[in-house]
């Protein structure tokens, strides 16, 4: 693999990397626990908003997100041909 | 049948298998007693992880802590489980295709120099004996609940178990094992929490049943809201802990996973770099699926034990109450001495103790449903706490035989050698662990916590930094690690063991930044990325070859075997 080759597969790789934790930041840190009491005035259901995200959905989003990066890693290997 | 003899024939079943499979996967090299040869199929290091990961604590008393807590136990759910998006994302790929055993492997290779391995190995040693010990009296506790025998013996029929397994099997025994015991803690969890749902709720999904309503028509979290304010606790879904605090706990959870040592080893097992990513897919999943249900038998468990308590006549109460109050778990102090158990918030006037281990233990009991089930939250209980004291011990033993002996000590010991020595190491560990578990000292169960913290001040910015800067360097890594190490110990002193400073002066109002000590974690992590990279700018760059190193692991392709040099 040549240099620059190595060079933009590592740039994409930390741009998928930038976007999934952004993700996952929002998810957790921003609507379980920065906004929470906000959203908690929106129901759905029983569940306050900010409440589910908190104890439900930011672990839903969790396992999504390193699905998506194994399908988005997979994708790149073979594009730049190191994948095994 | 009652529900010790069911308890009798599930838990000796599960020994039963636990112990053939550890024959059928015993270790015939090195390798195969560090990473399981390396050949381990991703679905199931998936599950071997998540049951590696699952202990005691979180199968006994994580959904007491949320059912006592409710919001603020949310740092554990979200601590726990996010931090494997990190380790998927940034430490996991690139350790497998590193290649090696250990993390000090890692640490010592990528740092190159033996100093920083064996800060590695302190580290680890530090981390993992905190943390067994809590797994051996977990053992202990399960077995006295379950099979009225005294704790001391039920440690004792632990240790041998783990010790037959560890040391016979290596990381392969572990790995099937880890697996079986996985497919027992899940089913012995989600049973109760199924019936448990259907029944209040009608929903025999309790991730969906703990947002829907009783018969009354009235949401659970609404009734349950309602209930807590009215005793004086207060409301279920909205917190007592300051936002920066929450902050910073879930953070230092999340980080001190990704840095686990023994949550780390377990990439090393599996045969290329997109298994590695995928198999932490798997084991958040499988993690997940007993998370997302903790919650949920918080809400159940707690509604259903404020309904049946609070205001009864104690002489009318149930008889499961009158079983766990001679176990100590539940305790009744008519104060007023009108016959009346009034359980509210208030200390004066409270009557009622309960240990929050009970929300899950008791449960089943609680809901009457067959003895069956109540039995096999026994037989669950031992195998997380099994599963999770085996990978660690292996941790250990493979610190001492590989990172101190065959790296350090003696270069030159033979393949036979290293093997025997990482069995005795095993088996020296064992002991010490169940020594532990037999005596706990008192700070045990306030370390624990913060072994978290300890993983994130030392391990994870060290890793991080090493495959993503590629000009940090030994003297930025080894500062980063003691500073990160000392400080977080000195705030332990300080404020959780107060074994220095003024125990008077030194309480919560006085935390800095009003960070708890099970937060602080976040704040040595930090300062140790900070010094780590001002250090390392100020010192000479890394040599090229490992600057090639890191290179080379950044990319998948020719990830090789496992391979110990």
């Amino acid at each position: 693999m040549s240099k620059e080759n190595m060079k933009a597969y590592w740039k994409e790789n930390l741009g998928y990397l930038a976007i999934l934790l952004s993700i996952w930041f929002l998810v957790s840190y921003v609507f379980g626990i920065l906004l929470v009491d906000q959203l908690n005035t929106i129901k759905f259901g029983g569940f306050k908003l900010g409440f589910w995200f908190a104890q439900q959905g930011s672990m839903y989003v969790f396992v999504i997100l390193i699905f998506v990066y194994v399908r988005l890693m997979n994708k790149l290997d073979k594009k730049y041909g190191v994948d095994e | 049948m009652g529900i010790l003899a069911w308890t009798w024939i599930l838990v000796g079943l599960s020994f039963a298998l636990y112990i053939g499979i550890a024959i059928w996967a015993r270790a015939g090299s090195s390798k195969e007693f560090y990473v399981a040869g390396g050949g381990v199929p991703p679905i199931l290091n998936g599950m071997a992880t998540a049951a590696d990961w699952m202990s005691a604590a979180s199968f006994i008393s994580l959904a007491g802590i949320v059912s006592f807590t409710g919001y603020d136990g949310s740092v554990y759910l979200m601590g726990w489980t996010g931090g494997y998006v990190l380790l998927a994302l940034l430490l996991a790929p690139y350790l497998r295709k590193f290649g090696k055993f250990t993390v000090p492997d890692f640490i010592g290779d990528r740092y190159y120099s033996n100093t920083a391995r064996i800060v590695a190995v302190i580290a680890a040693l530090i981390v993992s004996f905190t943390y067994v010990a809590g797994q051996m009296r977990g053992v202990g506790i399960v077995f006295s609940r379950y099979l009225e025998v005294d704790i001391d013996t039920g440690v004792y029929i632990g240790m041998v178990i783990v010790l037959f397994y560890a040391v016979l099997g290596g990381m392969k025994g572990i790995t099937y094992t880890q697996v079986a015991q996985y497919c027992v803690l899940i089913f012995a969890f989600m049973v109760p929490a199924i019936f448990i749902s259907f029944q209040m709720t009608g929903n025999p999904i309790p991730q969906l049943g703990f947002g829907g309503s009783g018969e009354d028509g009235v949401y659970l979290l609404d009734k349950l809201d309602g209930l807590s304010q009215q005793l004086g606790f207060h409301e279920y879904t909205s917190g007592s802990k300051s936002m920066i605090d929450v902050f910073a706990i879930t953070t230092a959870l999340m980080v001190g996973t990704a840095g686990l040592p023994h949550v780390i080893v377990r990439f090393f097992t599996v045969p290329r770099v997109k298994d590695a990513r995928i198999s932490a897919g798997w084991a958040l999943l499988f993690i997940a699926i007993l998370y997302t249900t903790v919650p949920a038998v918080a809400v159940f468990a707690r509604i259903k034990l404020i309904e049946t308590v609070s205001n009864a006549e104690y002489s009318e109460l149930p008889e499961w109450f009158g079983n766990w109050e001679k176990t100590g778990l539940l305790k009744f102090d008519d104060k007023n001495a009108d016959g009346v158990v009034q359980y509210v918030a208030d200390k004066e006037t409270n009557e009622l103790t309960i240990d929050r281990d009970i929300m899950v233990l008791a449960n089943p009991e609680i809901a009457q449903l067959p003895n069956w089930v109540i039995a096999l939250v026994g037989a669950g209980g031992l195998a997380a706490a099994l599963s999770t004291a085996a990978g660690l011990l292996l941790v250990i033993a493979s610190s001492i035989s590989h990172d101190l002996i065959k790296k350090i000590v003696n270069p030159k010991i033979s393949e036979k050698g290293e093997l025997m020595a990482a069995r005795l190491s095993a088996a020296v560990a064992v002991v010490v662990a169940g020594y532990f578990g037999i005596n706990p000292p008192g700070f045990v169960a306030a370390v624990v916590a913060l072994a978290f913290g300890l993983a994130a001040a030392s391990f994870f910015p060290a890793i991080l930094l090493g495959i993503f800067d590629k000009r940090m360097n030994k003297e930025g890594a080894i500062s980063g690690m003691i500073i990160g190490l000392s400080l977080m110990f000195f705030y332990m002193a300080k404020y959780k063991l107060h074994w220095i400073g003024d125990p008077t002066v030194d309480t919560a109002e006085n935390w800095w930044f009003g960070i708890s000590p099970e937060g602080f974690g976040t704040v040595a992590m930090l300062v140790n990325f900070v010094v780590s990279l001002v250090v390392s700018r100020l010192t000479p760059e890394p040599p090229q070859e490992i600057q090639e190193l890191v290179e080379h692991i950044r990319v998948p392709s020719g990830a090789g075997e496992a391979s110990s040099h």
